[in-house]
């Protein structure tokens, strides 16, 4: 498939139509989706409306925008006018929101056509999209093999070819561990650079939007069109979008780049083995290396596993049956709300509510999050010391390539386990991306991950970029 | 100082919640969310005292916008939602007591 | 009320106020009262999934024009989620402050000198509002309820007083003056009517001097009257619940104004777990200096002050002076007074046209100029209208507006000149001779019947005071 920034072009140049880039998405989304359950919903008539309209424009002489026709897979938890919005929960089914998420007005601004909604573990909770209340996606590359989650759909339609780019949300990892695992670039921002406007929110205080893309430029050029400052997220950053694509070719001469020992312990060999290749990669093209260990990492997993929880319980409070969405009829108001939240909600959400609840009670409030919220100090504290010592970090994005169905589904901690390596950045509110690099188990793809502060995406583009090319990715 | 995660805990916690769980359910979230607290007992091995609580990772005060009035929805987009509508407003079944 | 056997009442009063900003407290939507039901709502208001609050900067104004006014400390603040459920709360926690409130500490003085103390005034947001259908239209009993979300998230300041008040009296003086302070703000337009003013009232009783006893919290008190009511009642049921041997319960209760009673409707045991945590979805709130000081700099002056500007016109004031005093200091209605003395008009008079006729005709103010005031008073008092007469012109001017000497003259009031009625009331000496010899002997009733005669005549148009006064001239 063509990339999104060979789409954008030749839609622009007129070489190409916007309705013809989108009937090669559909074609492929028809043939591969029964198999694949990637997409919930495809949003045919709309997307070929949008396309149509794109057009229309390209022939008036119109700028249409950076992602001119370029067809994109939106993660379900996305609000779209008019386009049922699920988060994979039966308590969704069926509602059509009224209003649109800031980064969808912002994708048709810059001339995207979203062609549907992708499946994804249940209100984003889960790292295999497993736990959707409409049955899993497979991974395109191995259809025995999860595509990673939450956002495994979309995911899925990038690596299977159905749409160039896609976005998900990254809470603890949601955006790079599908990537890693079906060989593709994805990025979770800096919290604050990308609105969250619209995006269901899972735990508010870890959530991003982020890219999907087959390369680094498009990642780059997927993240540009989305981000930048929106007056309808007060935790949105007071900066326009940064430039991005412009950098991707920046390279890394000159940057310090340190292995972090927390971000590969425990990882698979191949991966390991990976990870040291790509860091000889990096010195060869001008970086200097260091290693460095921070401790601190190792009590990511337990701050977040409360932190997480907590903000869920308190924001899928209002899946309550009154104002929309399911309903389960009960003699009074609150036998409703139980009987509704009960049949509504998938065991996952409900372990997380019930350890959320749990955590933010009178009485243990303290002990778990309170002390959790103090590690996540601790954890900025020790990436800002890292930083001093290097501009980027580097480790494995996940312990593991792609691992079959059922595998982690007995044991909620193993499957936890997986999100390890991704979850520091999110407690930090920084940036960090995967790109794959080489091949593991059953030739599955490996992804190495790049951390770095805030604001550093095109610093960690340009980094991925050089990995992307010594792979012949170009 | 961490005290197991009990049963009698779970069930509580589910009806704050408003979730009614079986009591094999109560067996399995009992085990399932004690392990995830388990785990998160590492974290009180440390002393934290004097450390200050991060509720957000950055820094941003005073967000504030201009008291302007801005278009609200159409009321009849916002009651198809509904499972239950009457007379411009939500229905919902007898509620049992005040507002705490 | 006073409690029996040395008892004494000890309450703290929780005072929510909407603030009269012209959109919500976190989304665009008219925070505007009786629009049609849910047409002023939004993704925000309504809680949609993935909307998300942005902070009113008028709200967070109003918040610090209340604490300035209240002298309390203005310091940096957060935002919590206080987590229940509850069919008119949309996202099924309410956004407000917890341990770090935008103003804490001050006080309230109130006219009779005695101090409140304020602890904290916080900002909040409000709920929708439910209407219970089938059974009596009450909450229990009903078969099902109608919510409108309206409400839902207009802005709201809390103030919590601290356990200072000693009486019902005091209670009312306190919520009054509060009352006051918010409409000169501007944050409120204190209509407890429409519930843009709620009182809740924590009410315990001790012996005096003892330790403080458990206390009981009244919910929901919409007017002055049910908040002494309530209080007497509560303080009373508590003193028998003692004297016979028991013991109060800590709980909240739910005032019945129909009953005059209060009821239980929630005990301490079943008190709800809010769960509080900060709200992820926005920032910290900590106005610099520079911004307070603004807001400090634009208060009007207080309800305290204004009362005393006008009080010091006073020369040993009489009861109902100061009774009118504090209806036009409620009301807002000095402006008219003081430009009416500066004209040479009566106190007495000012304070009593203002206090009655102002008072009565308060929606037509916007159509009464300061001087038209004056000049009808002026009139009155030089005799050129009787008080009847003065009472219609002020009437018309708070209907329509317009000139007071052109409405008298429309009306016909001009014949009141001295001269007529001289002429009248020498027309009636000459037709009752034996009252007049006897008023003549000094027999001062019977200018009561001169009075009679003159009005019945004059068909009421005339002054009483210049009656006497052209009595008195014949003597
Ligand atoms: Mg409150
Ligand atoms: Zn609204």
């Amino acid at each position: 498939m063509k990339s999104a920034q060979q789409i954008a072009s030749e839609v622009r140049s007129g070489v190409t139509t916007a309705i013809g880039e989108l009937t090669t998405s559909l074609r492929a989304i028809r043939e591969r989706n029964d198999e694949l359950h990637v997409f919930l919903y495809v949003d045919e008539e709309g997307a070929i409306e949008a396309a149509a309209r794109i057009d229309e424009r390209v022939g008036r002489g119109d700028d249409v925008g950076p992602l001119a026709g370029v067809p994109i897979a939106l993660k379900d938890n996305l609000c779209q006018t008019g386009i049922p919005t699920t988060c994979s929960s039966r308590i969704l089914e069926g509602w059509r929101p009224p209003y649109s998420a800031t980064v969808i007005d912002r994708l048709m601004a810059a001339g995207a056509v979203p062609v549907g909604k992708t499946n994804l573990d249940e209100f984003a909770m889960g790292s295999s999209t497993e736990n959707s209340a409409f049955g899993p996606t497979r991974n395109p590359l191995d259809p025995s093999r999860v595509p990673g989650g939450s956002s495994g759909g979309s995911a899925a339609a990038v690596a299977a070819d159905m749409t160039p780019i896609a976005l998900g949300s990254d809470t603890g990892g949601s955006i790079r561990q599908p990537a890693a695992l079906c060989g593709l670039v994805g990025m979770k921002p800096t919290y604050g650079l990308v609105s969250r406007y619209g995006l269901i929110a899972f735990a508010s205080s870890l959530d991003q939007i982020g890219p999907f893309a087959k390369n680094v430029t498009d990642a780059a050029l997927l993240l540009e069109a989305i981000a930048g400052h929106d007056p309808m997220d007060s935790t949105s950053l007071p900066e326009p979008s940064p430039s991005l694509v412009a950098h991707v070719n920046d390279g890394v001469a000159g940057q310090r780049i340190a292995l972090v020992r927390e971000l590969v312990e425990g990882a698979d060999d191949d991966v390991v083995a990976s990870v040291y290749r790509a860091v000889e990669t990096l010195r060869d093209a001008g970086a200097t290396i260091v290693e460095l260990s921070i401790p601190e990492l190792h009590l990511g997993l337990s701050a977040y596993y409360l932190i997480a929880p907590a903000e869920a319980s308190s924001n899928l409070a209002r899946y309550d049956g009154v104002r929309y969405g399911l309903r389960v009829d009960a003699d009074d108001v609150a036998a409703m709300n139980e009987a509704t939240r009960t049949a509504g909600f998938g065991d996952e959400v409900k372990r997380r509510i019930i350890v959320g609840t749990y955590a933010l009670s009178a009485g243990y409030y303290d002990a778990y999050y309170g002390q959790a919220l103090k590690v996540r100090t601790q954890m900025i504290a020790a990436f800002k010391r890292a930083y001093q010592q290097a501009d980027l970090l580097i480790g494995a994005t996940t312990p593991s390539v792609a691992f079959t169905f059922g595998s982690k589904t007995k044991d909620p901690m193993a499957m936890y386990l997986n999100d390890v390596f991704t979850i520091p950045t999110n407690l930090a509110g920084e940036a960090a991306v995967s790109v794959p690099f080489g091949t593991g188990e059953a030739e599955l793809p490996i992804g190495v991950q790049l951390l770095g502060p805030g604001r550093s995406e095109a610093r960690l583009f340009a980094a991925a970029r050089v990995l992307e090319i010594a792979e012949g990715r170009s | 100082m961490t005290s197991p995660l009990r049963r009698e805990d779970v069930a509580h916690v589910a009806k704050l919640a408003r979730l009614s769980l079986t009591e094999a359910e109560l067996d399995l979230f009992t085990e399932q969310c004690g392990k995830v607290l388990e785990h998160a007992a590492d974290m009180n091995s440390l002393n934290l005292d004097g450390v200050v609580a991060t509720a957000h990772p950055f820094g941003l005060i005073n967000v504030v916008r201009d008291d302007e009035v801005r278009p609200s929805l159409d009321r009849d987009t916002v009651l198809a939602m509904a499972p239950d509508a009457e007379d411009g407003r939500f229905a919902v079944p007898r509620i049992m007591g005040e507002a705490p | 009320m006073k409690l029996p056997n040395g008892w004494e009442m000890v309450v703290g009063l929780e005072v929510h106020t909407e603030l009269k900003t012209a959109s919500k407290m976190f989304c665009g939507c008219a925070n505007s009262f009786g629009s049609e039901p849910n047409t002023n709502t939004c993704p925000v208001c309504l809680g949609l999934p993935g909307s998300l609050p942005v902070l009113n900067e008028r709200a967070v104004e109003f918040a610090m024009a209340i604490g300035a006014a209240l002298h309390s400390t203005i310091s940096p603040s957060t935002f919590h989620r206080k987590n229940y459920f509850y069919p008119d709360m949309p996202k099924d926690f309410q956004i407000s402050q917890y341990d770090l409130p935008i103003n804490s500490g001050g006080y309230l003085d109130l006219p009779d000198g005695s101090r409140v103390s304020i602890e904290r005034a916080h900002l909040e947001e409000d709920t929708g509002k439910s209407t219970h259908l089938g059974g009596s239209g009450r909450i229990h009993g009903a078969d099902r309820s109608l919510v409108d979300y309206n409400r839902s998230g207009v802005p709201l300041v809390e103030i919590v007083s601290g356990p200072d008040i000693r009486s019902s009296d005091q209670a009312r003086a306190y919520a009054s003056e509060l009352r006051g302070i918010l409409i000169a703000t501007g944050a409120s337009d204190g209509r407890m009517e429409e519930g843009s003013m709620r009182i809740d009232a924590n009410v315990s009783v001790r012996k005096a001097n003892a330790p403080f006893g458990t206390r009981c919290e009244i919910k929901n008190l919409n007017s002055l009257r049910s908040l002494g009511r309530a209080i007497d009642h509560e303080a009373l049921r508590q003193v028998e619940v003692i004297e016979d041997g028991g013991v109060i319960r800590q709980e909240t209760r739910h005032w019945d104004e129909n009953l005059g009673e209060t009821s239980t409707m929630r005990t301490k045991e079943e008190a709800e777990d809010y769960r509080y945590f900060r709200e992820p979805d926005l920032v910290d709130l900590a106005p610099d200096q520079a911004w307070q000081d603004r807001v400090r700099a634009s208060l009007p002056p207080m309800p305290a002050e204004r009362r005393r500007t006008l009080a010091d016109r006073l020369t040993d004031p009489t009861e109902a002076q100061l009774d009118a005093v504090e209806v036009v200091i409620d009301l807002g209605l000095e402006p008219w007074v003081h430009s009416a003395l500066d004209r040479g008009a009566d106190i007495t008079l000012a304070l009593a046209r203002a206090a009655n006729e102002l008072a009565a005709g308060i929606d037509g103010l916007v159509n009464l100029t300061l001087d038209a005031f004056t000049q009808t008073l002026l009139m009155e008092q030089r005799g050129e209208l009787s008080a009847t007469q003065a009472k219609t012109v002020l009437g018309e001017l708070l209907a329509s507006g317009g000139d007071p000497a052109a409405i008298a003259a429309a009306k016909g009031f001009e014949q009141l000149s001295s001269d007529s009625l001289g002429a009248t009331v020498a027309k009636l000496i000459e037709q009752h001779p034996d009252e007049w010899a006897r008023f003549r002997d000094g027999d001062e009733k019977l200018a009561q019947f001169f009075i009679g005669l003159v009005m019945k005549s004059t068909k009421g148009q005339a002054n009483g005071k210049a009656v006497i006064a052209e009595l008195h001239a014949r003597r």
